[in-house]
């Protein structure tokens, strides 16, 4: 029974959100929680690839990027959204084998990955923003530099580029892409492939001494991250129908780092809260002058990540279970220094009695 | 030939600028195995300490070298003591507290400062060759590099806390046996990294001006370096510093300054794979 | 396997950090099935040639064949594949995950969903751990955590088990436990154990091969290797050559 509350919890809050908030909530808000919806794919992306799959990506906003930016020329150029989206999730999935393939297949070790990341998305920030000008053009789409793409056309009815939805539509397909990711990881990371790729973060020698070829499953975990994030990139493009080199930004790396640790490392709860709880705080701390947003983000992440390396959902986890030991059939985590050990206590696929 | 001298000219103070920018940062790295990235905001804020205290009036060129030098020490001693301290060993926590410091820094100079660019008038004039003209300002850039390699080294290699720092880098657990207390050794070091980011900061100042996210376009240039260079602190910041302002400068004259911006990212991310320990990981190994 | 051809062959294996020749021409043979004890004084290169023999290190000259397989050039997990499982000197397990998870790992390797429940039942009652099933590894004692890596290691039936030190920091009645379940494994693989207990050594040997600064020394029965005096000068000589420095 105990298993199926997060998927019954995940259905339950996907359908009142599908339902009952369009109707009740204005349109500017909708708007803002769409965003929020949107960024929790993208946190989800980097929670799968680093909370479980151990590689510390200080630029999977890269990806976002490219997500956002293959959706917006293809829109464009097809006329059709359909095909469009396909591609935004292909193309940084597609980039993040290749850049897989070349650091992990190096043996590079975490932090030189983190480098070697934090680079490549200041590369594409960097080229990006210098294609102002009208012969930087990929089709009939103009790059646009640091302007930005503006007029994307949005996701339409599959087969019918003119029937394109409206924006209680769109949030209600937002929250059910969300919806799917989160219960796809589980699924994945319930099966042998995410259990081989979590022992992989616990000690990747022991599992290549086991027989594991860590390089391929690092390879093919970063590529999912790579296509999730791609896909909230596509969404972004649509949310606003705009897209500019920002979404490569070094800044936007930085945020989704800060939510997976304001709200849960190691779990996949936890990327969804810290993204909405941040965005939320973000959002809330530019309406008063006195707070400076760079500096409520960075003092949050340095005392979290003094105080409170694990987030806030484990957080809440532990002290869940200290009081209901029999609603989940969770262990109690026991106290470590260690900070990167959480683990989500997903039941082990065919071990359960 | 005048055009060619221009040119070696160019390139020689980009790899002089990149020394600058990078060797603070090598310092905490090599000695400390602690990726700071903050540490562009360090430069970022030495740069504005020299433009206020050249405001308040004192002499431009004390206020480069010691003002702002000093104040980011401060800062750095500070950060030192309330949030690196707690983090010895993580390297990963750190990059990220050190992060979330950079976002915080930003934002504080921001509030006090604002949002536009300040600038510092260049205080040499400039010199011809042939028919071009270059500012000598660049030169007094490639001094202050020289100077500060060559300080370093004695520093390293002739005073006694240079042997204490050498020690503590090779072997902390030994070194404290032998009565050396490494946090102490670390809180100096961090504060100096700090300090040699302030000066570069305020030595660069009339160059580009200051804003307060100029950080962010030193952090990576440096951070790459520093890793590309390896773990000798001088030797690898001077190998890395060589190569990569000179890619970046023919790049930027081959095509345009972002093209040589991308140019030395590549080449870095391309070094850091087939060279995993840096250049001084392979050649020059065991120099300082 | 066809007589005269051993489970593991070198041939003048050897390998140099800098000037340092931690493995000197090595030529070592295992039959299949044997129990092989590796002794020899610190520094003497036995956990060097066992990370050689899985593919840690690549080696700088000779030749390595297991199951008639050169592996030069291959990656550790492609080793293990050949069936070469390896008990580090330093255990390396799944500290965050159970002890049922952890040989769990190992067993779903090889085999189905099924197989493996199986194989993990077996393992956990080999090692007598069923009662710690459910316990996160890191929370283990060190001689748990060890009896764990053993059967994580034996989990994928290797042809070849590779054991560093496994008696190391047990109790005395660990060490018995542990020769027992040494023996238990050796009626399905072969085995390469390196220990400096003689007393366990003798629980367990039949033929010891001797180390000694990256070669072999003496290579003969449990007894009259014990009895050597070359045996007995290389470990006494060491420590005099400490004492007198």
């Amino acid at each position: 029974m105990s298993k199926h509350i997060p998927l019954v919890a995940t259905l339950v809050l996907g359908l009142a959100a599908i339902f009952v908030l369009p109707a009740f909530v204005e349109a500017f808000t909708l708007m803002e929680l769409m965003v929020y919806v949107i960024m929790s794919i993208l946190a989800l992306s980097l929670g799968f690839v680093w909370g479980y799959g151990g590689i510390l990506c200080f630029g999977q906003s890269a990806f976002f990027g490219l997500g956002a930016y293959t959706y917006a020329i293809a829109a464009i150029n097809f006329g059709e959204s359909t095909a469009a989206v396909g591609l935004a999730i292909a193309v940084p999935a597609l980039f993040a084998l290749a850049l897989g393939y070349f650091t992990f297949f190096g043996r590079i070790s975490d932090v030189y990955f983190g480098v070697i990341t934090l680079t490549v998305t200041l590369i594409l920030f960097n080229l990006v923003n210098s294609t102002a000008g009208e012969q930087y053009r990929i089709g009939s789409a103009p790059l646009g530099g640091f302007n930005g793409i503006p007029s994307i056309p949005t996701l339409n009815i599959p087969g019918m580029p003119d029937r394109v939805l409206d924006p209680q539509s769109l949030f209600i397909v937002c929250v059910i892409l969300l919806m799917l990711v989160y219960l796809g990881l589980r699924w994945l990371l319930s099966s042998h492939f995410g259990r081989v790729v979590v022992a992989i973060r616990e000690n990747e020698k022991r599992a290549d001494l086991l027989g594991y070829d860590s390089r391929k499953y690092k390879l093919v975990t970063f590529a999912i991250g790579g296509g999730i994030a791609g896909l909230a990139g596509c969404l972004f493009a649509n949310w606003g129908a705009f897209t500019s080199p920002t979404v490569f930004s070094l800044a936007q790396s930085a945020q989704v780092i800060i939510w997976i640790i304001v709200g849960g490392y190691g779990t996949l709860l936890g990327p969804v809260v810290g993204c909405f709880l941040v965005q939320w705080l973000t959002s809330y701390a530019g309406t008063l002058s006195a707070i400076n947003p760079s500096l409520l983000l960075g003092a949050v992440l340095i005392a979290f990540v003094l105080l409170l390396p694990r987030g806030l959902v484990p957080l809440l986890q532990t002290a869940f279970v200290r009081w209901y030991p029999r609603l989940l059939s969770i262990k109690r985590q026991p106290d470590k220094a260690e900070a990167r050990d959480a683990l989500d206590r997903i039941p082990l696929a065919g071990t359960e009695p | 030939m005048d055009y060619a001298a221009v040119i070696g000219i160019e390139v020689l103070n980009a790899i002089a600028t990149l020394l600058l920018t990078s060797i603070g940062l090598a310092i905490v790295f090599g000695m400390m195995r602690v990726i700071n990235l903050a540490h562009g905001e360090f430069i970022m804020i030495g740069g504005y300490a020299a433009i206020t205290a050249t405001s308040a009036g004192i002499n431009i060129w004390i206020s480069m070298l010691i003002v702002a030098p000093l104040v980011v020490g401060a800062v750095g001693a500070v950060v030192e003591r309330c949030v690196i301290r707690h983090l010895y060993g993580r390297m990963v926590d750190t990059m990220l507290a050190t992060w979330g410091l950079s976002l915080l820094l930003v934002g504080a100079v921001t509030l006090i400062f604002g949002n536009t660019t300040v600038g510092l008038s260049s205080p040499l004039g400039s010199f011809a060759i042939g028919g071009y003209q270059v500012s000598s300002y660049t030169a007094f850039i490639g001094a202050v590099a020289i100077g500060v390699t060559v300080g370093l080294y004695a520093l390293l290699k002739g005073t006694r806390f240079g042997l204490i720092a050498r020690g503590v880098m090779q072997n902390p657990q030994m070194a404290a046996a032998l009565g050396v207390s490494p946090p102490r050794i670390y809180s100096v070091t961090f504060t100096l990294g700090a300090a040699l980011a302030g000066l570069a900061g305020g030595v660069l100042a009339p160059i580009t001006g200051v804003v307060p996210t100029i950080g962010v376009a030193y952090v990576a240039k440096s951070f790459i370096t520093v890793i590309g260079g390896g773990a000798s602190v001088l030797a690898g910041t001077l190998s890395a510093s060589g190569l990569f302002g000179t890619v970046n400068q023919l790049a930027s004259f081959a095509t345009t300054p972002v093209i040589g911006e991308v140019a030395l990212l590549m080449v870095a991310v391309v070094l850091v794979r087939l060279l995993p320990q840096g250049i001084t990981g392979r050649f020059f190994r065991g120099r300082l | 396997m066809s007589a005269g051809t051993s489970l593991v062959e070198t041939n003048g294996l050897g390998i140099s950090f800098g000037g340092v020749h931690a493995v000197n021409g090595v030529d070592f043979k295992l039959a299949d099935g044997e129990l092989r004890c590796l002794i020899g004084p610190n520094g003497a290169g036995k956990s060097t040639f066992f990370k050689l023999l899985t593919g840690q290190y690549r080696p700088t000259r000779g030749s390595i064949t297991i199951r008639g397989h050169a592996i030069d050039g291959m990656e550790s997990y492609e080793i293990a594949r050949l069936g070469v499982g390896i008990k580090t000197q330093v255990p390396s397990v799944f500290n965050g995950l159970t002890v049922e998870e952890n040989i769990w790992l190992s067993a779903r390797r090889i085999g189905t969903r099924t197989e493996a429940k199986d194989v993990v039942a077996h393992i956990l009652d080999m090692t007598r751990l069923q009662s710690l099933a459910r316990s996160t590894v890191g929370t283990l004692s060190h001689g748990q955590r060890q009896w764990v890596e053993l059967g994580l290691v034996i989990a994928t039936r290797p042809a070849l088990v590779l054991l560093d030190e496994p008696a190391a920091g047990m109790s005395d009645g660990e060490v018995e436990r542990t020769a027992e379940l040494i023996k238990d494994i050796n009626r399905q693989c072969a085995l390469i154990v390196v220990e400096h207990d003689m007393a366990f050594i003798r629980m367990i040997a039949k033929t010891v091969t001797v180390f000694n600064r990256g070669s072999v020394l003496v290579e003969d029965t449990v007894g009259r290797v014990l009895a050597d005096e070359r045996v007995r000068d290389v470990y006494l000589g060491k420590e005099l050559e400490v004492r007198q420095a």
